[in-house]
């Protein structure tokens, strides 16, 4: 049997992504050419038409953006704008809107955990095809990710595009006596999240490492959801180390208001996402770069489930570079994310006023918040009555977008490597598996892009 | 051998420009996803799910709204595949915020997010399901509420119509038992001409209603909006408010119309 032809495998529609992409991969003689993941989402212009709106209006706009991550946009939004303002939301507010996100965090990450991911390890198509064979893991899961829409709900009206966050804080924030009954929820959800974690922890794991910068927020001390610094750790072939090394390098920092500086987004023809790059570089958002960077400040119960379920341990300088055990990280995440929501509600003192009054003045402000699948950036510049007059929206797909793509192409050109010859189908589903390792949004991806031309 | 045919009723989701939240809402129903599973056979549903399957379709829920000239023709398809086809949210029954396009110029839209605006396909409207295929249901929502959902959902399954009233927000916080926030604290809101659904949501977070079910079945604008008016509202306030998630609503269009001169 010869392989000295060329030939181009595709998925048109990729299944168990949030968004519209495909996958296409060009091998010539043997060798992959090309793999790109096609996102061919329609744009739906965000950036555009957020020009003349009032100042006050992209957090419930923009959360229009991911029906998956609504919360991220409004929080990313509101810093921005409130920044842009000379605003500082904090105290009891801040807590108010990091349990919000840790309800995100829940169901969200919950979601690609049970429902896109864990079928991938189990070989079952989807969800409803794990029920049949997993019943009980499923319905943990998804017991799990209604606590985290739960919280949602009670802080926000509803999980999907809450109502309830504005400028400044919030329209009505909720009495301590309106809080407290959900710590019992949460105490039962913390259950659930630690038979995850040992759950996850015994698949089947694929050696793999991923060779990109990874960047997240940081906030010393804190595990950063909802404010921190640009951090940035550099790839492991800069060190001289394999792809695969469990080992964390130095990080270095950047100021907010440099994003623009260091994270360059370029247009390709195949995608409606831009695809960026960190200081020239590809880079990766998300949970494994949280992981590297913030890990080591997780509370100790936490850090113990991560050790236990084979991740090592982030104060001893060990970071996790495998895309597929993402999911043991992810799942980490939601154990943190009840026990933090748990520390909220039981320190929760009502802030005096629902919200800090944010008028408007002439400016441009940065905005960045951690989304269950990275770094969200928005930026906005106000006319001195508040008309906003650009805006820019970074969200993490499109920052992954090339580190997914050499990933791809590595973990396929490696496959061609072993005896026996994948065939298509085999191939096609393990570069299927390569991309739900990153939990791409793509919906998010499609509609933020750059703003390096000027219009006027 | 053959294999048995299913007897279940065919589901299938499709998308097109959204959010994907109303298709999430399906997986939001967490007491129910295993229970409408046993009952229906989801066929086609890129979200959950590898390997969709072919047509035809008992019943197709439609998530977004069409803005290219290729989604122009994937819902002529999916129509023809579909016994019955209902509209999920705001997107798809209206055209959704990014039918904001639509009073633009989109060649400048397209200029503003990316670099090389050629490489980019898109229609200069977005427009909702019914101006390209006849509807049988539209659900309403920005997003759609999960309740809703299911509702639609079983009465299909039964051969019912789905029991979803199209009266204002104004009876929702009655039953609620929400202080009216207009009458006790002079707070613009959109719930006296928005369609009901969402369980009167924002007046009881002591926000007025934003609008994002689209017009109710009884809409009074030329009294409604001196209303806006005389809590605060100037006519950009009014214009913005309604240019928002169901901008394309022809029931907001006309109260825009009449706000804008020339």
């Amino acid at each position: 049997m010869t392989h000295r032809e060329s030939k181009v495998l595709k998925v048109a529609s990729l299944a168990r992504v949030e968004g519209e992409g495909a996958l296409h991969l060009r091998l010539h003689d043997g060798e992959v050419a090309e793999a790109r993941l096609k996102i061919y989402e329609p744009p739906r212009f965000f950036e555009a038409f957020l020009r003349g709106r009032a100042h006050t209006e992209p957090p419930d706009i923009t959360s229009r953006v991911c029906g998956i991550c609504p919360v991220a946009y409004q929080m990313s939004a509101c810093r921005a704008i409130e920044d842009a303002c000379g605003i500082v939301v904090d105290g009891p507010l801040a807590a108010l809107r990091r349990l919000l996100y840790c309800g995100e965090w829940i169901e969200s990450q919950t979601l690609h955990v049970y429902l896109l991911h864990a079928p991938d390890f189990l070989g079952a198509g989807s969800v409803i095809d794990l029920a049949r064979t997993h019943r009980p893991h499923v319905e943990r899961g998804l017991a799990l990710k209604q606590t985290g829409n739960a919280l949602m709900e009670l802080l926000g009206g509803r999980a999907i595009h809450p109502v309830n966050v504005r400028l400044g804080g919030f329209h009505r924030v909720p009495a301590r006596s309106e809080l407290r009954p959900f710590a019992e929820r949460l105490k039962r959800a913390r259950d659930d999240a630690e038979a995850t974690v040992r759950w996850v922890a015994g698949f089947d794991f694929p050696d793999a490492g991923i060779d990109t910068a990874l960047l997240a927020l940081a906030e010393p001390g804190d595990y950063a959801i909802a404010s921190g610094t640009p951090t940035a750790m550099a790839a492991p072939s800069t060190a001289g180390l394999p792809a695969d090394s469990d080992r964390a390098l130095p990080t270095r920092t950047f100021p907010l208001h440099t994003f623009p500086d260091h994270v360059i987004e370029t247009q390709v023809p195949h995608s409606t996402a831009l695809h960026s790059l960190l200081d020239g570089n590809r880079h990766l958002t998300g949970t494994l770069a949280r992981y590297a960077i913030s890990g080591r400040w997780l509370p100790p119960d936490v850090l113990q489930a991560a050790r236990e379920a084979g991740l090592g341990d982030p104060r001893e300088g060990a970071v996790c570079r495998n895309p597929f055990r993402s999911i043991v990280v992810r799942a980490v995440e939601v154990l943190y994310a009840v026990g933090e929501a748990l520390r909220l509600i039981e320190a929760y003192e009502p802030p005096p006023r629902p919200y800090l009054d944010v008028p408007a003045r002439a400016g441009t402000g940065h905005g960045a918040t951690e989304a269950p699948r990275g770094l969200l950036y928005h930026r906005y510049s106000l006319d001195a009555d508040g008309t906003v007059t650009d805006a820019a929206l970074v969200p993490p797909t499109a920052q992954n977008q090339a580190a997914i793509e050499q990933d791809l192409r590595r973990t396929a050109q490696e496959r061609l490597g072993v005896a026996p010859h994948p065939s298509d189908t085999e191939l096609t589903a393990l570069c299927e598996r390569v991309i739900r390792n990153h939990d791409p949004c793509i919906s998010c991806s499609t509609h933020f892009l750059d703003l390096t031309i000027a219009r006027d | 051998m053959a294999a048995v045919p299913d007897p279940r009723p065919r589901l299938a989701v499709w998308k097109f420009a959204s959010c994907d939240g109303c298709q999430l809402t399906l997986l939001d129903c967490e007491d129910e996803l295993l229970g409408i599973t046993e009952r229906v056979e989801i066929t086609h549903f890129l979200e959950a799910s590898s390997g969709p399957g072919p047509g035809p379709f008992d019943l197709s829920l439609v998530e977004g709204s069409v803005t290219t000239s290729q989604d122009a023709e994937r819902i002529q398809q999916i129509r023809a595949a579909s016994r019955r086809l209902v509209t999920i949210g705001a997107c798809a029954t209206a055209g959704g915020v990014q039918a904001l396009r639509n009073y633009a110029d989109v060649s400048e839209f397209r200029a503003v997010v990316y670099a090389r605006p050629d490489y980019i396909d898109t229609l200069a409207t977005s427009t909702p399901i019914s101006a390209h295929v006849p509807v049988d249901f539209e659900l309403r929502g920005c997003p759609i509420d999960r309740g809703q959902l299911v509702e639609v959902i079983t009465a299909y399954l039964a051969g019912r119509t789905p029991d979803v009233p199209a009266h204002s927000v104004c009876f929702e916080c009655k039953r609620r038992g929400t202080v009216c926030v207009t009458v006790a604290h002079g707070t613009p809101c959109l719930g006296p001409v928005t369609h009901a659904g969402c369980g009167a949501l924002c007046p009881a977070y002591d926000r007025g209603c934003y609008g994002c079910f689209g017009p109710s079945n009884s809409t009074n604008f030329p009294s409604f909006i001196p209303l806006l008016r005389r809590d605060g509202m100037e006519t950009l306030d009014v214009v913005r408010v309604l240019r928002t998630f169901n901008t394309a609503a022809p029931e907001f269009e006309a109260a825009v119309r009449k706000e804008l001169p020339g």
